[in-house]
C-alpha cells in the first residue's frame, strides 16, 4: 500500500524542508530536472578543504523528490565531498524509508543525489580532470 | 453492426465488451480507468478485427493480385470510407492515414507549410495547444524566418477572441492552427466562428481534433476547415494510426511528405510521377492491421452514436464537477459550465503534487494522469508546473467517479490538509 509512502517523516520534510534556499558564494551549483514529472532540484555547496561546509537546495516537485533532497542535505553536511560518490540508490531509499517504490517514482527519490553527484564531478573536473574521471567511474551508479 | 441505439448508453453492457476493465490491480482493486484523453481502452471487437487480419488475410495492399492482397486492400480501403463518412468529408481522396495526430500536423507543416509560409509571414496558434501543435510550427518558423503567435486563454479557460482578431489584424497570418478541444482544460472552442473569421481574410485553418472527434459529432463540411488531424487510439482504435483530412483543392497542390513505394505512378532513373490522391501521401507499407482495427472502432462508435457518447460524457462531467467542488482545497481549471467542456477535468488539491496524488490513486486501482500533459505553454500560463487530470469515455460510470472522489478525500487525510 503506497499510502505508507506519505508517512509523517516525508510530509515533515516536504512541508518543512531542511537546508532549503539560496547559498551566496557557493563553490558548486548544479541543476537537473526530471522531464517526466517536472521535478526540479538545484544543489548549492560551499567547500572548505575537502569538506562540504554548507549546503542548500532549491526545487519544486512531488513530496518524494523534495523530501529526499531535504534528507540528503542532512546526510552530507560536514562530510568530505568525495563521500558523495559512495552514496548508493539503496542508501537514499532506506534513509527515506521507501525501499519498494515503483520505477517511475524511484527517479523522483534519486533526483537530488543525481544532481549532487553531477556537482561533485563537475567541481573536480574544473580542478583536476583526471581525478574527476576516476571519481565518476568509482561513483556508485543510480 | 445494427442501427444506432437510443440515446441512453447501456454502460454495463458496453463494459462487458472491454476485457481490460475486468483487470484487478494492486491487490484486489478493480481497474478504474480515467486516463482516456491519453488513450482509450479497446473493445474485443477491435482486438478481434486486428487478430482476424493476421490470422486470415495478412497481406500487403494495393500491389498483389492474389486473393489475400485483394481482401486486405478491400478492408484497408473500407476503413478510409468509414473515416470519410464519420467526419463527413466529400471524398475518400481527402483522407490520408498517418501514424498519429502529430505526424498528420507535421505532414501539413512540411508539405504545405514550407511552400506557403515565408519570411515575415505568421502562423497563428493558441495557448491551449498540445506540443504536437506547437513544435512543428516552431521548427517551421525558425527555418523560414516567420512568426509564431499565440491567441491567449483567459482565467476561465476560454480563448480570447478579441486577441484573435487583433493578432489577425497585426500580422500576415498564413495559417491558423488550433485545437478544437483542450486536452488539459477540456475547453471546447467556438471552432465554426474561428474558422469563419479566418476565412473572411482568406486564411486556411488546421483543426487539431485529437480530443474532439472521439467525443462528439464532427462534420468537416459544416466546419469548412482546410485541414483536420486526429488519432485512432483515442477513439477505441489501436495505436499507430492517425488521420489527416485535407480539402481536395488544397491537397491537389501539395507536395508529397515521404517518398517511396506505393506513392508513385511511375519511376525512372531521375524522375518520378506521383500516385493519385490520397496514395501520393502514403509512402511505404502502411499500418494495415491497425487501420483495419480502426475501421472496427468506427463501427463500434457508430453503433452507439456520437450524440449518445457526448450526452453520456456530459452527465459524467456534471456529476464529477459537482462532487469535486465540494472538496476543500481543490482548484479546478477550465470552464465551470459543463456544456463548454469535453470529458476532461484538470485540477490540483492543496499542496499535494499531482504525482503524489496519482500514486495515491494508483494504489486504489484508479488510473489518472499527472504532469504537464504535453502543454507546457498552458501550464506556465496557469502558473503551475503540473496538474492532475481525469478524463472519461463511454465505459465510465458514476460509481467510478465516487471511488475517485473517495480517493481525493483519502489523499486529503494522508496529507493532513
Amino acid at each position: 500500500m503506497s499510502d505508507d509512502i506519505y508517512r509523517e517523516i516525508i510530509l515533515d520534510h516536504y512541508r518543512n524542508p531542511r537546508n532549503k534556499g539560496k547559498l551566496p558564494g557557493a563553490d558548486i551549483s548544479t541543476h537537473d530536472s526530471n522531464p517526466l514529472c517536472g521535478d526540479e532540484i538545484d544543489i548549492h555547496m560551499k567547500i572548505q578543504g575537502d569538506r562540504i561546509m554548507d549546503i542548500k537546495f532549491e526545487g519544486r516537485g512531488c513530496a518524494i523528490s523534495q523530501a529526499s533532497a531535504s534528507m540528503l542535505t542532512e546526510m552530507v553536511i560536514n562530510k568530505p565531498l568525495t563521500s558523495v560518490k559512495d552514496i548508493a540508490k539503496m542508501d537514499i531509499l532506506e534513509n527515506i524509508g521507501l525501499t519498494n517504490l515503483g520505477p517511475a517514482r524511484v527517479k523522483c527519490a534519486l533526483l537530488a543525489l543525481k544532481v549532487m553527484k553531477l556537482g561533485m564531478v563537475n567541481y573536480f573536473a574544473s580542478k583536476d580532470p583526471e581525478s574527476a574521471e576516476i571519481l565518476e567511474k568509482d561513483s556508485k551508479s543510480l | 453492426m445494427g442501427k444506432q441505439l437510443n440515446q441512453d448508453l447501456d454502460v454495463l453492457r458496453i463494459r462487458e465488451d472491454f476485457p481490460i476493465l475486468k483487470r484487478v490491480l494492486r491487490g484486489n482493486r478493480r481497474l478504474v480507468y480515467l486516463d482516456n484523453a491519453a488513450t482509450t481502452q479497446k473493445p474485443l471487437f477491435v482486438i478481434d478485427a486486428i487478430s482476424n487480419y493476421y490470422k486470415n488475410y495478412n497481406s500487403n495492399i494495393h500491389r498483389g493480385v492474389h486473393q489475400l492482397a485483394e481482401e486486405a486492400t478491400l478492408e484497408y480501403e473500407s476503413t478510409r470510407e468509414k473515416v470519410r463518412k464519420f467526419i463527413n468529408a466529400r471524398s475518400q481522396e481527402e483522407i490520408i492515414f498517418t501514424r498519429n495526430t502529430t505526424e498528420a500536423i507535421n505532414l501539413v507543416a512540411y508539405s504545405w507549410g514550407t511552400k506557403n509560409i515565408g519570411r515575415n509571414d505568421c502562423i497563428l496558434i493558441t495557448e491551449i495547444e498540445h506540443h504536437s501543435n506547437i513544435v512543428p510550427w516552431q521548427m517551421l518558423a525558425q527555418e523560414h524566418n516567420c512568426k509564431l503567435e499565440y491567441v491567449s486563454v483567459d482565467e476561465s479557460g476560454y480563448l480570447n477572441l478579441g486577441d484573435y482578431q487583433e493578432l489577425l489584424n497585426r500580422n500576415r497570418v498564413k495559417l491558423v492552427s488550433i485545437s478544437q478541444m483542450s486536452n488539459v482544460l477540456g475547453t471546447i472552442v467556438p471552432i465554426n466562428k474561428i474558422i469563419r473569421i479566418a476565412h473572411e481574410r482568406g486564411i486556411p485553418v488546421l483543426v487539431d481534433a485529437a480530443q474532439s472527434v472521439p467525443h462528439m459529432k464532427v462534420d468537416v463540411q459544416e466546419m469548412d476547415c482546410e485541414f483536420m488531424a486526429f488519432s485512432a487510439h483515442k477513439m477505441l482504435g489501436p495505436t499507430g494510426v492517425g488521420v489527416l483530412y485535407v480539402k481536395k483543392e488544397i491537397l491537389t497542390g501539395m507536395h508529397p511528405f515521404l517518398g517511396g513505394g506505393d506513392m508513385i505512378k511511375d519511376v525512372d532513373k531521375y524522375h518520378t510521377y506521383y500516385n493519385e490522391l490520397p496514395y501520393k501521401f502514403e509512402a511505404g507499407t502502411p499500418n494495415i492491421a491497425d487501420v483495419v482495427g480502426f475501421g472496427a472502432s468506427i463501427d463500434y462508435l457508430n453503433r452507439i452514436g456520437m450524440s449518445a457518447v457526448r450526452i453520456h460524457e456530459l452527465g459524467l462531467i456534471d456529476y464529477a464537477m459537482k462532487r469535486m467542488r465540494d472538496i476543500q482545497g481543490i482548484t479546478i481549471y477550465g470552464p465551470l459550465e459543463s456544456s463548454a467542456r469535453g470529458g476532461v477535468i484538470s485540477f490540483n488539491l492543496g499542496d499535494i503534487h499531482p504525482h503524489d496524488l496519482a500514486t495515491i490513486m494508483d494504489d486504489r486501482g484508479i488510473a489518472i494522469r499527472s504532469g504537464h500533459h504535453c502543454a507546457q505553454v498552458l501550464m506556465r500560463k496557469l502558473k503551475v508546473s503540473a496538474t492532475s487530470r481525469v478524463s472519461f469515455y463511454i465505459y465510465n460510470t458514476r460509481e467510478e467517479i465516487d471511488l475517485f472522489v473517495q480517493a481525493l478525500y483519502d489523499a486529503r487525510r494522508l496529507f493532513k490538509i
